[in-house]
C-alpha cells in the first residue's frame, strides 16, 4: 500500500443517508475471486439503467465529477454488508476518501486497511460540504485536518495506530505476525 | 472487584496485548467461520506472503452465499448455472485443499449458511470469540459469544495469526420488559429495536439484550434478535448463557463432552453481567407493546406495526427517495398492499422453528394464485429434520418451492432473485436498494408475516392464523 499524506480534490456530493454497502456494490458482483477491477460496478444500479446505458442525472455520471477523489455522504454511510468489495471499489474508481457526520463501523476498518479515508467531521462542516459540492478540499493526514476552500480547518477522529500504518504505507498483518510470541504464549496459557 | 459486564468478561479473556493510545488491542480469536464470498482475496495474501493458515482447527469453512439451492445441481449433476459462483465454489475447494482446512462441501450434510451450522455443530459456545467475513456473525451472540463481522483483509489476518487489532467497543443494554404476545415473534421484537433505535443506534457499541422477554426466548429466538444486531449498527450483540443455552448445545458434536462439558458449564454460568456493571447506554422496551411487524422502506429502521401506516415527513427528500423505490404513498396503509414473492430463508429465520412457524400458516392451505413462494432451510440438517415432521409436503402442497439450503434470496447472488418493481416479504435481514435484485422492494417480517402473505397474496397480519 502506498503512503497517503495530503489529498487534495474537488468533492462529489451524494446527499443521501444511510448509503449501504449493497448501493456501493450490489452483490451479483461479489462472485469474484481477486480485488481488481470493481471501480466498474460501483453505485451499479444508480449509475445504470437496467439495459446497462448511464443514467445522466446520477451524480458520477456528470463531467464536474471526473477525477474527484473525495466523496461527501449523508450520514451514516457504509452501513449493512462486511464486503470490502465496497472500499475497493470505491478506491478502484479513483476515490481516496469519504467524508460523513457518520461512518458505519465494518466499512470504517475496512477502508482504513485498505487506504480509503473514513473522514468525520462535524453537522456544520458537513451541511456546508453537502451544499457545496465540487468544492476544493485539502485533507492532511499527519494533522487529521480537513481544510475548506475558505482556509477553515476541522480535525478528525483517526486511530493512531491505523494512522500510523497509512502515513507509512504499512499494513497491520506485519505487527500482528511480530506479536507470534506473546500469541503463543497465550495459547499455551489457555490450553 | 469491580463489576462487569458480559462483554467485559470475554473481551479480557481473549486480550493477547490489551490495547494502549498508540495501540490497538491484540484480540485471540476462538473460532473463525469462512465462506466462498469473502475468503478468496485473503487466501491470495496468504500465499503472496508465504504463510499458513496458523489453527485449521478453529477455522470452520463452509459454502452458502454463491451457491445454488436446486437440487440438481447440487446431487444431480447438473452443472452449476451461475458460472462465476462455479469458480468460486471451486476457488474455495482448492484454498481448502492448499492450506490443509477440512471443508463443509457443497454435499457434506451438514453444509448449510455459516451462521446456522455452527451453532447447529456446537461450535458456538459461550464465552467465545467468533468472526466471519459476513455481518451477520453477530448471530452467535446469542449464546453470550463476542461474535463481529470483519473484512476480508482481517480474515487473512486471523488466518495467518488467529488475531485481530480491536479499540475495545462501547457499550449498549436493551433491556425488555414483559412478554412478547401470541403471534408475534423475534423477528417482530428486533424490528421494533432497530426501528426505535435507528440503523446507526448501535454504531460503535456491542448490544447486551437483557430483561425477562429475552430470557423466555428459545436459542432460535434469540439467534434471530442479535442476527440483525448489525441492522442498528452495532457489529455484536449478545445474551448471557443461561439452562435455555446449555440444553441446546448439550450433546452436539463439537460442544464438550462428559466431564468437560460440567467444566464448560460452570465456567459459562459466571458469564452474565454482574449487578452495579455500568454500560454506555440503555434503552428500555416493552415487549408486551410489540404487534407484527414489517418494514415499507429501504432500510430495516423504516418499520411499522403491520396495522399501521406509512409514516408521512414532508420535506425529506431522502424519505421520498425511499418511498418511491417503494411504490408507497405516505400515510397509505400497509396491510392489504399486494405482494408477488415470498421468501422464508436466511440465516436471520431459517432454522427448524421457522419453518414449523411458517408451516402452521400454510398447513392446508394454498400460495394465493400469482404469488411466488420460496422455502430455502437454512442447512440440511433443517432441512432433514423438517422433512422428517413433514413440514415439506405442507410447502409443496400449498404451492410453494422447497429448496436446498443457502443463502438464496437474500442477497441474490446465487440467481435467485426478486425481479423489478415486484413486492417480496422475506424473511431476511435487510431491505436495501437492490438487495433481492435490481429494483426488488423488499418488505422484511417474520415467517408467520411471510406466510400469511403466500396464503393472501396481500401484507396480512399473521394472528388472522396463528391465534
Amino acid at each position: 500500500m502506498d503512503p497517503i499524506r495530503v489529498i487534495r480534490s474537488k468533492t462529489v456530493v451524494m446527499p443521501s443517508t444511510n448509503i449501504d454497502t449493497d448501493q456501493i456494490i450490489p452483490a451479483r458482483f461479489l462472485t469474484t475471486t481477486t480485488r481488481e477491477g470493481l471501480g466498474a460496478a460501483l453505485f451499479a444500479d444508480l449509475r445504470n439503467d437496467p439495459d446497462g446505458s448511464p443514467r445522466p442525472d446520477f451524480v458520477l455520471n456528470r463531467p464536474e465529477s471526473r477525477g474527484c477523489q473525495v466523496l461527501v455522504a449523508g450520514r451514516n454511510i457504509g452501513c449493512g454488508s462486511s464486503r470490502e468489495h465496497a472500499p475497493w471499489a470505491l478506491l478502484d474508481y479513483g476515490f481516496r476518501a469519504v467524508v460523513s457526520t457518520e461512518i458505519a463501523d465494518i466499512f470504517r476498518s475496512n477502508s482504513l486497511k485498505n487506504g480509503l479515508l473514513p473522514v468525520v467531521v462535524d453537522e456544520t462542516t458537513h451541511a456546508w460540504l453537502l451544499s457545496h459540492a465540487g468544492a476544493e478540499v485539502e485533507i492532511d493526514l499527519a494533522s487529521s485536518t480537513l481544510k475548506l476552500p475558505d482556509g477553515r480547518a476541522v480535525t478528525f477522529p483517526i486511530e493512531a495506530f491505523a494512522r500510523y500504518c497509512l502515513l507509512n504505507g504499512v499494513d497491520e498483518l506485519g505487527y500482528l505476525l511480530s506479536k507470534a510470541d506473546e500469541i503463543a504464549a497465550y495459547e499455551a496459557r489457555r490450553a | 472487584m469491580t463489576a462487569k459486564t458480559l462483554f467485559e468478561k470475554v473481551w479480557e479473556r481473549h486480550e493477547v496485548v490489551p490495547e494502549t493510545a498508540d495501540t490497538p488491542a491484540v484480540l485471540y480469536i476462538d473460532l473463525h467461520l469462512t465462506h466462498e464470498v469473502t475468503s478468496p482475496q485473503a487466501f491470495s495474501v496468504l500465499r503472496a506472503r508465504g504463510l499458513k493458515v496458523r489453527r485449521p482447527d478453529r477455522t470452520l469453512v463452509t459454502m452458502d452465499h454463491s451457491t445454488p439451492t436446486d437440487t440438481a445441481q447440487i446431487f444431480g449433476g447438473v452443472p452449476i448455472a451461475l458460472e462465476s459462483a462455479a469458480k468460486q465454489i471451486r476457488q474455495l475447494e482448492r484454498n481448502c485443499a492448499e492450506f490443509g482446512l477440512d471443508l463443509i462441501g457443497l454435499k457434506d450434510d451438514r453444509r448449510g449458511i455459516v451462521h446456522i451450522i455452527g451453532p447447529e455443530l456446537g461450535a458456538t459456545q459461550p464465552g467465545k470469540t467468533i468472526v466471519c467475513g459476513d455481518s451477520h456473525t453477530s448471530t452467535h451472540g446469542a449464546f453470550g459469544a463476542l461474535a463481529f463481522g470483519i473484512g476480508t483483509t482481517e480474515v487473512g489476518y486471523v488466518l495467518a495469526t488467529q488475531c485481530l487489532l480491536q479499540r475495545k467497543p462501547k457499550t449498549l443494554a436493551i433491556e425488555v420488559a414483559g412478554r412478547l404476545a401470541p403471534g408475534v415473534a423475534a423477528k417482530d421484537l428486533v424490528l421494533a429495536i432497530i426501528g426505535r433505535i435507528g440503523v446507526n443506534g448501535g454504531t460503535g457499541h456491542v448490544i447486551e439484550y437483557r430483561g425477562p422477554a429475552i430470557e423466555a426466548l428459545s436459542m432460535d429466538e434469540r439467534m434471530t434478535l442479535c442476527n440483525m444486531s448489525i441492522e442498528g449498527g452495532a457489529r455484536a450483540g449478545m445474551v448471557a448463557p443461561d439452562e435455555t443455552t446449555f440444553a441446546y448445545l448439550d450433546g452436539r458434536p463439537r460442544a464438550p463432552q462428559g466431564e468437560a462439558w460440567d467444566r464448560a458449564v460452570a465456567d459459562w454460568r459466571t458469564l452474565r453481567t454482574d449487578a452495579g456493571a455500568a454500560f454506555d447506554r440503555t434503552v428500555q422496551l416493552d415487549a408486551g407493546a410489540i404487534e407484527p411487524m414489517i418494514t415499507y422502506g429501504t432500510n430495516p429502521g423504516m418499520v411499522a406495526p403491520i396495522s399501521g401506516r406509512v409514516p408521512e415527513r414532508p420535506g425529506d427528500a431522502v424519505f421520498s427517495r425511499a418511498l418511491a423505490y417503494m411504490g408507497l404513498e405516505p400515510g397509505e396503509p400497509l396491510r392489504d398492499k399486494p405482494v408477488q414473492v415470498v421468501f422464508i430463508g436466511s440465516c436471520t429465520n431459517a432454522r427448524l422453528s421457522d419453518l414449523e412457524l411458517a408451516a402452521r400458516v400454510l398447513r392446508g392451505r394454498k400460495v394465493a394464485a400469482g404469488v411466488r413462494a420460496l422455502v430455502v432451510p437454512g442447512s440440511q440438517q433443517v432441512k432433514r429434520e423438517a422433512e422428517a415432521l413433514g413440514l415439506d409436503r405442507i410447502f409443496v402442497d400449498a404451492g410453494a418451492e422447497w429448496r436446498e439450503s443457502g443463502c438464496s434470496m437474500c442477497l441474490g447472488m446465487n440467481g435467485d432473485t426478486v425481479d423489478a418493481g415486484l413486492y417480496c416479504v422475506s424473511t431476511s435481514n435487510r431491505n436495501f436498494e437492490g438487495r433481492q435484485g435490481a429494483g426488488a422492494r423488499t418488505l422484511l417480517a417474520s415467517p408467520a408475516t411471510a406466510a400469511a402473505a403466500a396464503v393472501r397474496g396481500r401484507i396480512t397480519d399473521p394472528r388472522e392464523f396463528i391465534h
